[in-house]
């Protein structure tokens, strides 16, 4: 049984990493609306892109000579992995259910005999699939000093992702990150953004669009765009989530941590209480045996 | 007809402007063109240089870019643009980074000839170009950015 010294020491420790898990929750509380508000800004953009890229990738898919962003290679034998999760830790399972995602897609893949190449954008994801994958990587991305994600950093990964694709090192690229739902729930999802993928429902109205210059150039200058809007919506997506999932992860901690004080600070009175009775009754038989 | 239109400048970070114009001047990739009330439906890249707005009170308004698309509608102007600023805040060091980023571009459509084909090394220069005159219009030096190796 541990003295009473211990179970002080223990509750003193437990009430600071309480103090710790609050402050962390807090400061996630904080960046998270932070996060939103940047991926809300960022959703006009995203969205007339979008509804732009629609009506143009539906003309232009079935034509021939379709730019090889959007036409792909003609093959999809080698697949480039974008893992991207976040350069710290302590987010429940932001990191993991990414990686996870990603591992059984690669897994699969190799299952159908295809080649897999993995690109990561951020440290945590790149630790946990070193051992069984690393030998697979190509190329790291490290936003480690980036305190706020900003356009340039989706560029930079674009530019990336388009040299490899230029030099032909792979067919197919999917991105990997974590869609935020609400502060509990983070959907780790799939998406590929080389080549294009072309909407099923294509919204009439674009037909009657002048383009100048005419549909192709258009279309190629705007892939290279849409593939780094794409990417840098999916970083806001993440940021997000990983704030989300570490302010929900800390809750938790903090609330454990709570329960755990309560729980030693009821054993702590209860030795207490039994070391004063013990005193009492030596001292008591103590004046009886005189 | 309505005699003004809704303008929106939008970045992919945030919107910038949003306001209601009498016309909007673009630098069209195949020349200038101006937007009025009423234009019919149509979709212009767009080179770096100027936009130039006409509020409904008749002021203007000047937006640096460098390049994008816009969208144009009847009743509406949507413009993309990775960058814009308004005329007063391209000082020199915005320029110099914006300069530097078109050298950068220009030096890897270079390096990478073989690859990315002769048209994509000729659409460098000409941003280039652009870009230089943009500066000169605005009253900058164009050659005092770092041009990276």
């Amino acid at each position: 049984m541990p003295s009473l010294k211990d179970l002080k020491n223990r509750i003193g420790s437990v009430k600071n990493t309480r103090k710790i898990t609050k402050a962390m929750q807090m400061v996630a509380a904080a960046k998270l609306r932070r996060a939103q508000e940047a991926a809300e800004a960022a959703r006009p953009y995203a969205d007339r892109m979008a509804a732009v890229m629609s009506g143009l990738t539906a003309n232009a898919a079935d034509q021939a000579g379709a730019p090889r962003l959007l036409a792909g290679t003609g093959s999809d034998q080698r697949h480039l992995l974008v893992v991207m999760t976040a350069e710290r830790g302590l987010a429940g399972g932001f990191n993991s259910s990414i990686v996870k995602l990603a591992r059984q897609h690669a897994d699969r893949l190799r299952a159908e005999g295809k080649d897999v190449a993995i690109l990561t954008v951020g440290k945590k994801g790149r630790e946990q699939l070193k051992r069984d994958y690393g030998s697979l990587f190509v190329h790291h991305v490290d936003l480690s000093e980036v305190k706020r994600i900003g356009y340039d950093n989706a560029r930079a990964i674009a530019e990336e992702l388009l040299a490899r694709f230029d030099a032909d090192e792979f067919d197919v690229a999917t991105i990997f990150f974590n869609r935020f739902q609400s502060v509990i729930a983070q959907v780790p999802t799939a998406r590929q953004v080389i080549p294009a993928e072309v909407p099923e429902e294509a919204t009439a109205a674009n037909a009657l669009y002048e383009y100048e210059p005419g549909e192709e150039e258009l279309l190629a200058e705007l892939l290279p765009r849409s593939v780094a809007t794409q990417i840098f919506a999916a970083l806001l997506e993440n940021a997000a989530s990983e704030q989300g999932a570490r302010m929900t992860a800390m809750d938790n901690a903090t609330r454990s941590a709570g329960d755990m004080i309560d729980r030693l600070t009821t054993e702590y009175n209860r030795s207490r209480q039994a070391a004063i009775t013990k005193e009492l009754i030596e001292i008591i038989s103590g004046a009886e045996a005189l | 007809m309505a005699d003004t239109m809704q303008f929106d400048l939008v970045s992919p970070e945030r919107k910038l402007v949003s306001v209601p114009v009498r016309e909007v001047r673009l630098p069209g990739n195949d020349g200038d063109l101006t937007a009025m009330p009423g234009h019919a439906p149509a979709i212009v890249t767009l080179r770096p240089g100027m936009v130039v707005l006409l509020g409904t009170d008749g002021a203007q308004q000047e937006f640096a870019v460098t390049g994008g698309f816009a969208e144009i509608n009847a009743d509406s102007v949507s413009l993309l643009a990775e960058r814009g600023h308004p005329r007063e805040e391209v000082t020199q060091e915005v320029f110099d980074e914006m300069m530097h980023d078109a050298h950068r571009a220009h030096r890897s459509a270079q390096d990478r000839r073989e690859h990315v084909g002769e048209e994509v090394v000729t659409a460098a220069v000409k941003l280039l170009g652009d870009m230089q005159a943009l500066g000169s219009h605005i009253g900058l030096d164009p050659n005092s950015a770092t041009v990276p190796d």
